[in-house]
This record gives C-alpha cells, sequence and structure tokens, in this order.
C-alpha cells in the first residue's frame, strides 16, 4: 500500500508542474521588459499592462467576449431548462431522437459546425456579426445546460408537484414557486459552463463572424505582430487570474449545495 | 400532468433552435458536398446532383492519406493524453485523507483557460528563438537557434495533448470512483496481489471512462485545424486545414462540403462503436421511463 502512494504522489506533482509551467512563461512575459518572447529577460516592467489599458480594440474585443457569452449563456440556459424539464417530466412521441439532436452538437468537430453555419448564413443571407457568432455558439451551449439541468431533476420528488397541485396551485405558479427554486443551483452551474464555452471559443467564432472580433478571434489574429504581442499576453494573463476566480468560486457554491 | 399544451410550449423553442442552427446547416453541406458548384446560390435548384467531389476525395492522392494522418494524430493524442492522466486520477480516486477536492481543481484549472492562448504559450516555448531555445543557450547548452521542435507534426502531438490532458483525468477519475471498493477487498481476500486486483477489477472497471475521456478528445483533434496553423508549419498541417482552406477563402465549398461529409461518416462510426462499448442505451431508458 505504501510504495505506491509515493509515486504517485510524486507523479502527481510532476504533471501539475508540467501544466503550469507553460502558463507560468506566460505570465513571465507580460512583465518582461522588450518585445521579443526569448530569455534572458530583460528586466521588469508594467508597460504591457498599461498599453493593454489603452488599446481599444484589445478592450472592445474582450467587451465583445463577454457581451456575446453573457447573451449565449443567458438564451442556452432558458432553452436547456425547458428542454431538460420536458424530457425529464413528459412523455411525448420523438423523445429518442429529441434527445439525441440535442446532445449531438457536442459530438460533430466544430470545424464541422462552423462550415455547415457558414453554408447556412450565407444562404439566408446574413450579415455575419457577433449575433451569427452567439448563434453558433447557443447551438454548442445547449447540449451541456440540457445535461446539468436534467441530472438535478432526474432526482426530482414528484409527489412534491402533486402537493403543489392538490394545494390548489396552477402551473405557472408551480413552476416558479417549486420547480425553479428547485433547479435553480442547476441553471446558475449551467449557466456558467456555458459561459466559458462560449468566452474561449474560436474555432465557430473564426466561421461565423464579422467586422467585430471576439477576444481569441482578436488574439488568433495579433500572433504574428511580435511587436504588440506582448499586451495579448498581459490581457490573457488577466482573463486567467479572473477566470481562476471564477472557477475557484463555482467549485465552492457547488461543494456548498451539494453539503445541504 | 399538465396537458400537452404545456409540453410542447416547454419543447418549441429549443426544438425549433436546435432545427434551424444545427440539422438544417449540416443538411445543407449534405446537399452541398453534391453540387457540381455554387452557382446561383446555396438555394439555386436545377442543378445535376454529381458525385465528381467525392470521386475527387478518393482518387484525389492527397486528401485520404491526409484523414488517415489526421485520425493516427488523434488516436495518438487521445492515447497519449489518457495514459499519462491515468495514473493521476487514479491517485486522486484511491487517494485517503483530504483536500481530493482541491488538487483535483488544481489539475483541471489550466483547462479553464483559453485554449489559444495554452497553445500559444507552446509556441513561444518552442520557437528558434522562443523560451525553451533561448533558455538552453542561456545556460549554455545548445549554441544553435533552430528550433528544437517547432513547425512539425510532432509539435502539433505534443500542444494538444498538453491541450486535453487536464481535460481527460475527469471522466476517468469519475469512473474510478464508481467503482465498488468492496470488490477490491474481495480480490485481496482471494489472494490477489495488488498488480493482479489492479489488472483484473480495477483497470477493466475503470474502461467506460477511458473510453468516454478518449472518445471527448478524439472528435476535436481528428478537426484540429488552429494548432497545425500556430506550431505545425507546412509539414503539420491536418485534413482539417484543407477544409478550412477550402472554405475560409471560398474556393471551393462543394469539395469542402464532401471532404467534410467524409470526416462526420467516419466520428460517427467511431461514436457508434463507443456507445455499443458504453452501453449508452441504458442510458436513454433510465430517461425514458
Amino acid at each position: 500500500m505504501i510504495s505506491r502512494f509515493r509515486v504517485l504522489p510524486a507523479y502527481y506533482v510532476f504533471l501539475v508542474v508540467l501544466l503550469y509551467l507553460p502558463l507560468m512563461v506566460l505570465l513571465l512575459f507580460s512583465f518582461n521588459d522588450g518585445t521579443a518572447l526569448s530569455f534572458p529577460l530583460r528586466g521588469f516592467t508594467s508597460d504591457w499592462y498599461e498599453g493593454m489599458l489603452a488599446n481599444g480594440q484589445l478592450l472592445g474585443a474582450a467587451r465583445n467576449s463577454a457581451v456575446v457569452g453573457i447573451g449565449v449563456s443567458t438564451v442556452a440556459t432558458v432553452l436547456g431548462t425547458l428542454a431538460a424539464i420536458a424530457l425529464v417530466r413528459y412523455k411525448f412521441p420523438g423523445k429518442t431522437l429529441f434527445l439525441m439532436v440535442a446532445v449531438t452538437p457536442l459530438l460533430v468537430p466544430f470545424l464541422i459546425l462552423g462550415v455547415a453555419l457558414l453554408i447556412l448564413f450565407s444562404a439566408l443571407d446574413v450579415d455575419r456579426s457577433l449575433l451569427t457568432v452567439g448563434a453558433a455558439h447557443v447551438v454548442v451551449a445547449i447540449p451541456y445546460t440540457v445535461l446539468i439541468v436534467a441530472s438535478r431533476l432526474v432526482g426530482f420528488d414528484r409527489n412534491l408537484e402533486e402537493a403543489a397541485y392538490d394545494l390548489g396551485a396552477s402551473f405557472p405558479y408551480f413552476l416558479r414557486r417549486v420547480l425553479v427554486p428547485l433547479i435553480a443551483p442547476a441553471m446558475l452551474a449551467a449557466w456558467l459552463v456555458a459561459f466559458t464555452v462560449s468566452f474561449d471559443e474560436f474555432v465557430l467564432a473564426s466561421f461565423t463572424i464579422g467586422r467585430e472580433p471576439t477576444l481569441p478571434v482578436f488574439i488568433f489574429g495579433q500572433v504574428r505582430f511580435a511587436n504588440r504581442f506582448p499586451q495579448v499576453v498581459a490581457l490573457a494573463s488577466v482573463v486567467m487570474i479572473l477566470s481562476l476566480g471564477l472557477v475557484l468560486l463555482a467549485q465552492r457554491l457547488q461543494s456548498a449545495w451539494t453539503r445541504r | 400532468m399538465k396537458g400537452s399544451g404545456v409540453r410542447w410550449a416547454l419543447l418549441l423553442p429549443p426544438g425549433l433552435v436546435l432545427l434551424v442552427l444545427f440539422v438544417v446547416p449540416v443538411l445543407m453541406m449534405v446537399v452541398t458536398s453534391f453540387r457540381p458548384d455554387l452557382r446561383g446560390g446555396p438555394f439555386a435548384w436545377g442543378w445535376e446532383p454529381t458525385i465528381e467531389h467525392y470521386q475527387s476525395v478518393i482518387q484525389g492522392g492527397d486528401f485520404l492519406p491526409l484523414l488517415w494522418t489526421s485520425a493516427r494524430v488523434a488516436l495518438l493524442v487521445s492515447f497519449l493524453a489518457c495514459a499519462l492522466a491515468y495514473p493521476v486520477a487514479y491517485y486522486l480516486a484511491f487517494r485517503l485523507g483530504r483536500s481530493t477536492a482541491l488538487l483535483l481543481t488544481l489539475l483541471i484549472i489550466p483547462f479553464w483557460t483559453s485554449y489559444l492562448l495554452r497553445m500559444i504559450a507552446w509556441k513561444i516555448i518552442l520557437g528558434s528563438n522562443g523560451a525553451l531555445n533561448s533558455f538552453l543557450s542561456f545556460l549554455g547548452l545548445t549554441d544553435t537557434s533552430a528550433p528544437v521542435l517547432l513547425y512539425s507534426r510532432s509539435a502539433v502531438v505534443v500542444t494538444l495533448i498538453y491541450v486535453w490532458l487536464p481535460f481527460v483525468a475527469l471522466p476517468i477519475y469519475a469512473g474510478l470512483l464508481r467503482i465498488d471498493r468492496s470488490l477490491l477487498e474481495a480480490a485481496a481476500d482471494l489472494g490477489a496481489s495488488r498488480f493482479q486486483a489492479f489488472r483484473k477489477v480495477t483497470l477493466p472497471l475503470s474502461l467506460p471512462g477511458v473510453i468516454a475521456a478518449f472518445v471527448m478528445v478524439f472528435i476535436p483533434t481528428v478537426g484540429e485545424y488552429v494548432a497545425p496553423i500556430l506550431v505545425g508549419g507546412t509539414r503539420g498541417a491536418l485534413y482539417g486545414n484543407i477544409i478550412e482552406i477550402l472554405f475560409g477563402d471560398g474556393i471551393n465549398w462543394p469539395l469542402g462540403s464532401a471532404l467534410a461529409m467524409l470526416m462526420l461518416v467516419g466520428v460517427f462510426a467511431l461514436i457508434v462503436i463507443a456507445a455499443r462499448v458504453l452501453r449508452v442505451g441504458r442510458l436513454i431508458e433510465a430517461v425514458e421511463r
């Protein structure tokens, strides 16, 4: 028993160090006084962070991603919740087919979904913009929201519903006072997952984007401009720290709920 | 149970969105792959369906070998990511003591940082005057400025393993957690060594989680075209890069659609096999009830 638990912790530490090393390299170069991303380091500077705050295009792209992310996660959470309630609580013809269609977007490479949506939007003569990016992201966020909310509903006590009706509740009242409060934690978790999926997504966005870039599209376009790149790395470091905080917060909330 | 009105009010919004933004586009791609050209726009009628694009994919020398290369890269990346993550998932699942959740979170956090940036980090590390090379020559270990690994298929594989490694740990860990511990006690009571118990009990029972993780990495990797652009160079190009180019500049959408269809069929074949192994049917039945 003992030897196994010596090798494995060492391997765990090794792997975690390996996973964080590239991220640390990014962080290191965001404070390096020089445009070349190479050693030796030239000295400490906060220029890149100041430059980032003055870079309207960069901040605009970050704002676009946030706006798209909030819209996508809200729409996908609502649609996913509706689908999850229908799937868990009701019988209807074609249920298996509906479930499969709702989950399949995750099983198709994003490249293929991206070109398929490109064909659709050009056929319908829809100008590509942040809206089309949002539409694409909703499709791939729905599987997550459906599965997260449905897994919470599966454990739902049917007697609660009958009790509500016996006590004279209407369906909307039941929805508002019983069902939604019950699945609210799952809806919040679904919202957060959908947001992170959208905020970070590049492939679908690159096929459906118009003139206004999202952050990943903007970053991809900056890779070839070496002299401005440290600013992008600086912003990336900020986003990294922020998302770390968000993930830890979500973890906290989730463990608080499961303990209840 | 309330009437059918509620049922349709619940089903219609998500159903319509999935129909218009998922089912219809994929069907349009199927149709496009049989068109001789795009004259008259995507909704034009009166063209003769043709299989010339599929013929040129099959006879056209480079396409099928490259699809095979993409499949091999995806297999290699998925296999190595699962193999490297397994011991860690095992450690966390069978670890005694507190803060296992924290250790798991620590492992997964890199996955929640931008996927593009993690690839760019590797571009910086592997570049010819990048971090790894300049660090090595700074230490006096190398004096060449030739990139160690950048702009090759190996760089693509290494980068993608790095990107997916934290992600696969989760399903493998979940699979290991589900294993009934009394089975391991029984194995020990019956005189199995620790290695025998692992090989005959733990490993087979953990395979569903591993297969799920494998498929979840394989699908995005087989269509990958971003990593080849960033770290692969011309020698590291994959099947996805051809599709992206054919659509990117609007050169040949019908041929691009045919190429995409071929990949989609391959992916679905793999999913059907994996679903057989994982018995997804039971999951659906559980929801049906």
